[in-house]
């Protein structure tokens, strides 16, 4: 059965300054349905870009989408229209954002951010809900997440919530819709390493609990081998490796792979420091 | 841990032209004032009549209107209006090189001191400032004429002490912010002095918010000049000026409306190029995009 | 043998306030702390956001006071020292952001040049040690002139680590030094930090969040909680048989690579609610932490 979503042969520039750069270099993934993927880069590996590119929040210019596809469903989302484009987004595949602290409104309250989302999001799919149904669908989503008490969440304005919280606030925006897709962009890295532990594994819960698909972004790769069972390594804008998470760790093939794998401290110590021998 | 456009190691003063150049009202602006400054300074070697601005009379070219030989006109004694209002330009810049250079370092010292030391220098500097704040420019200008002699140099100094009141304000505001970055807290622990952190460390951060401030502050300074020699506070004939010419001409409108009108037009096209200016730099400091 | 860096009984507290300005209680960043780091040793501080970390980094420095307790830096107390150039000659910090801790306005030379200045070096002086600091950390001598914009994550943290050497001082606070950067840029400036540490007889107090960091560059370890240190010993006990609960949540949180590594990790029931820390703590009693807790 072909992928949920595939990216074929993505080729992005950046111009910037006058000068134009590739970004990507044929770019090529695939998310099955219900399948837990990551994709794993450090900073200037394009891994953000391809996100972008997905979301369809790369901004042209000052990016140009040079040559590619990319199927939702067996369709390109490339060729669609900006509306058709803006109904999937939210509804069919959804995206959690990296910071909390910066990604939600400081001035409304969660129920007023989440119920905005979900009004428009029923507007697009030819959907009417009432303002008490709206509510409830809120409240169960945040209870999903795992919130003790929604309804004081709900009414909560994102100062008053711990980061933690504000993250699984996220991830129940992403829910509300109920996506066949999630995308989760570095989760938890703004958090405390205990914190991140817990949404992370919110996040696997989640998604086997409900069948969706998630696409991880991250540069860490203990959260890929925990969260993920198939990996694509990239590197300066090409993908340089893909393999499940097992075999990638196990086996590594390309140079970036094992030079990165290296570059890992181990907890259990091991990792030598330094170039001279004392 | 943020996703980077790939470096392009280009100079800052590169990107900056870059970005500022591809602004077509700052491009404007910038023209306006780089032509009327080099104006200025040549004036003497590009006026066709430069001794008009003396005590010159030629009674039978009065009230000329604007021709190939007087493009501006010729006002009521028969001066050449297009030369004086070039050389009334000299007198406007002046005005405002002075007033700015003057109430800028002071405001930013003052700015500075307050934002970083805090406590009783803070108290005591804005309170100061904000008691100075109260009193319009164009009063104080009055009111200083009124004590002395309504004279160029008076008006200056009457504007100057109160125009470095803006720039304390807007300084305290960055160096407030700054104190607390971390760069400032490593130059600290690393034994740097207060003199150097203030001048150093702080200042050259300061320097885009002045650029902008002090372009768009030309422009209200010869406005102001302008407006203080309209009302007769401004240098004394028959040294040319243009809010002066602009009193004067303004008896003869709507007749011989060249004389009020053109030098009018001749503040505003200045203040216009140094507000553009002022414009185009804020945008480029301020945003982030690239085109 | 004297310690390097004895740490006693150090306490912090804030107060807080109501709308008002009146006092209505404090907050304890940091709790009775005492440690001791022996010279040439690398002794690792580990905690979360909230556990004080960063408030003892700041004591240390002098950029914060102690409500209590002291700090004794080669068997000297700084109470009295705080900055003068004595205490700068001593000790020395690495901060977390180098992108932050650089001035942006400043070329890599004058920012490095900011400590020479301080410590009386002439021109001449300072050309010559900006020039062998460079070389110390690795970074081509054409730097000097960059900006910080114009160099990477890695090699703006060079330049920081080449700062805080420009005087010798014999104690390195590093906070955070690598929690901005990617990992095998990381592997890079830990190898650095390890080559200088031996070349030129550091010492080490080594602040982070990263178990597995801690665990490869640190001799010793404390576990800060809420401003206390729970649990303290040699890394390789501490994480082998950690005796805390905090400590065995901490490290059964760490996203690891390999099979080993998660069998070493401690078990835990699943934890669903928030873990408290200090601003937590507060947050949830509606009150508004001040710019001054960590």
């Amino acid at each position: 059965m072909s992928a949920l979503l595939s990216v074929r042969d993505l080729s992005v520039d950046f111009t910037t300054y006058g000068q134009t750069h590739q970004v990507l270099h044929g770019v090529s993934l695939d998310v099955p349905a219900h399948a837990q993927i990551a994709l794993v880069g450090e900073s200037g590996s394009g891994k953000t870009v391809t996100m972008k590119a997905i979301m369809g929040l790369l901004r042209q210019p000052p990016a140009h989408i040079r040559s590619g596809q990319i199927f939702y469903d067996g369709r390109d989302l490339l060729t669609l229209a900006d509306s058709e484009r803006l109904a999937l987004r939210g509804t069919a595949m959804s995206m959690v954002f990296q910071d909390p602290m910066s990604s939600l409104n400081p001035v409304f309250t969660i129920a007023d951010q989440m119920g905005t989302i979900l009004k428009y999001a029923d507007r697009r799919l030819g959907r009417s809900r009432s303002a008490r149904d709206r509510m409830a669908r809120v409240h169960e989503v945040l209870a999903q997440v795992r919130m003790r008490d929604p309804e004081r969440v709900s009414a909560s304005y994102p100062i008053m919530l711990s980061g933690g919280m504000r993250q699984r606030v996220l991830i129940a925006m992403a829910l509300l819709s109920e996506p066949a897709l999630l995308i989760a962009d570095e989760p938890g890295t703004a958090l405390d390493v205990t914190t991140q532990a817990q949404i992370l594994r919110l996040l696997k819960d989640l998604v086997t609990q409900r069948g969706l698909a998630l696409l991880m972004i991250t540069h860490n790769l203990g959260v890929v081998r925990e969260t993920s069972s198939y990996v694509y390594v990239m590197n300066k804008g090409r993908v340089v490796e893909q393999a499940e998470t097992a075999t990638l760790f196990a086996n590594p093939q390309s140079d970036y792979t094992k030079s990165l794998i290296a570059a890992v401290p181990r907890l259990t110590g091991g990792t030598r420091y330094g170039t001279v021998t004392p | 841990m943020t996703e980077t456009i790939p470096d392009l190691m280009l100079s800052n003063a590169y990107q900056n032209w870059y970005r500022f150049s591809r602004n077509p009202t700052a491009m404007i602006g910038l023209i306006i004032v780089v032509l009327c400054v080099t104006a200025a300074i040549l004036a003497p070697y590009i006026t066709p009549f430069p001794d008009h601005v003396g005590a010159v009379t030629n009674f039978r070219a009065r009230h000329l209107p604007p021709s190939a030989v007087n493009w501006f006109g010729t006002d009521n004694v028969g001066r050449d209006i297009f030369t004086r209002v070039i050389f009334g330009l000299r007198i406007s810049l002046l005005l405002a090189v002075v007033v700015l250079g003057i109430a800028i370092p002071t405001g930013t010292i003052l700015g500075m001191a307050a934002g970083y030391f805090g406590g009783w220098t803070e108290i005591i500097i804005m309170r100061v400032t904000d008691v100075a704040l109260a009193i319009p420019p164009l009063v104080m200008a009055l009111a200083v004429a009124a004590v002395l002699s309504p004279d160029l140099l008076h008006s200056m100094l009457a504007i100057a002490s109160l125009w470095w009141t803006w720039h304390t304000r807007m300084i305290y505001s960055i160096t407030r912010q700054l104190r607390t970055q971390e760069f400032i807290e490593a130059a600290e622990t690393l034994g740097a002095s207060k003199f150097h952190i203030l001048f150093r460390e702080i200042l050259p951060n300061c320097v885009s918010a002045l650029a902008v401030q002090t372009s768009l502050d030309c422009g209200f300074v010869i406005l102001v000049g302008a407006a203080l020699s309209f009302l007769g506070l401004g240098i004394q004939p028959p040294t040319p000026d243009l809010g002066t010419m602009v009193a004067q001409g303004a008896s003869f409108l709507p007749d011989f409306w060249w004389e009020s009108v053109l030098p009018g037009c001749a503040i505003l096209f200045l203040a216009l190029g140094f507000n553009l200016l002022g414009d185009g730099l804020r945008d480029l400091f301020d945003v982030e995009d690239v085109r | 043998m004297t310690a390097m860096l004895e740490i006693r009984n150090l306490t912090k507290t804030f107060p807080t306030h109501s709308t008002f300005g009146r006092q209505t209680g404090e907050v304890k960043a940091v709790a009775d702390v005492s440690f001791a780091i022996e010279k040439g040793q690398v002794y690792g501080l580990a905690g979360e956001s909230g556990s004080g970390k960063s408030t003892i980094a700041r004591m240390i420095m002098g950029l914060t006071r102690p409500t209590s307790g002291a700090i004794l830096i080669d068997g000297q107390d700084i109470a009295g020292q705080i900055g003068t150039r004595a205490h700068g000659r001593r000790v020395q910090m690495v901060f977390q952001n180098p992108g932050a801790s650089l001035n942006p306005r400043r070329t890599v030379a004058q920012s490095i040049s900011v400590p020479l200045v301080a410590h009386g070096f002439d021109q001449a002086a300072q050309t010559r040690r900006i020039s062998e600091l460079l070389d110390m950390v690795q970074l081509p001598q054409a730097f000097a002139q960059r900006y910080p914009h114009e160099l990477s994550g890695g090699q703006k943290q060079r330049v920081a680590i080449a700062r805080a050497l420009a005087v010798a001082p014999k104690l390195l606070v590093l906070d955070e030094p690598t929690s901005a950067l990617d990992v095998s840029v990381q592997a890079r400036v830990m190898d650095l930090l390890t080559d200088l540490g031996r070349a030129m007889d550091l010492t080490f107090l080594f602040i982070s969040h990263d178990l597995s960091l801690m665990r490869n560059f640190a001799q010793r370890v404390g576990i800060l909680y809420l401003g206390q240190i729970v649990e303290t010993g040699l890394t390789a006990a501490v994480f082998e048989r950690p005796t805390h609960d905090y400590t065995r949540l901490l490290l059964a949180s760490v996203p690891v690579i390999s099979a080993e590594e998660e069998a070493m990790r401690p078990i835990i029931p699943l934890i669903d609610g928030e873990i408290p820390t200090a601003e937590k703590l507060l947050a949830l009693r509606g009150l508004a932490t001040g710019k001054d807790t960590p």
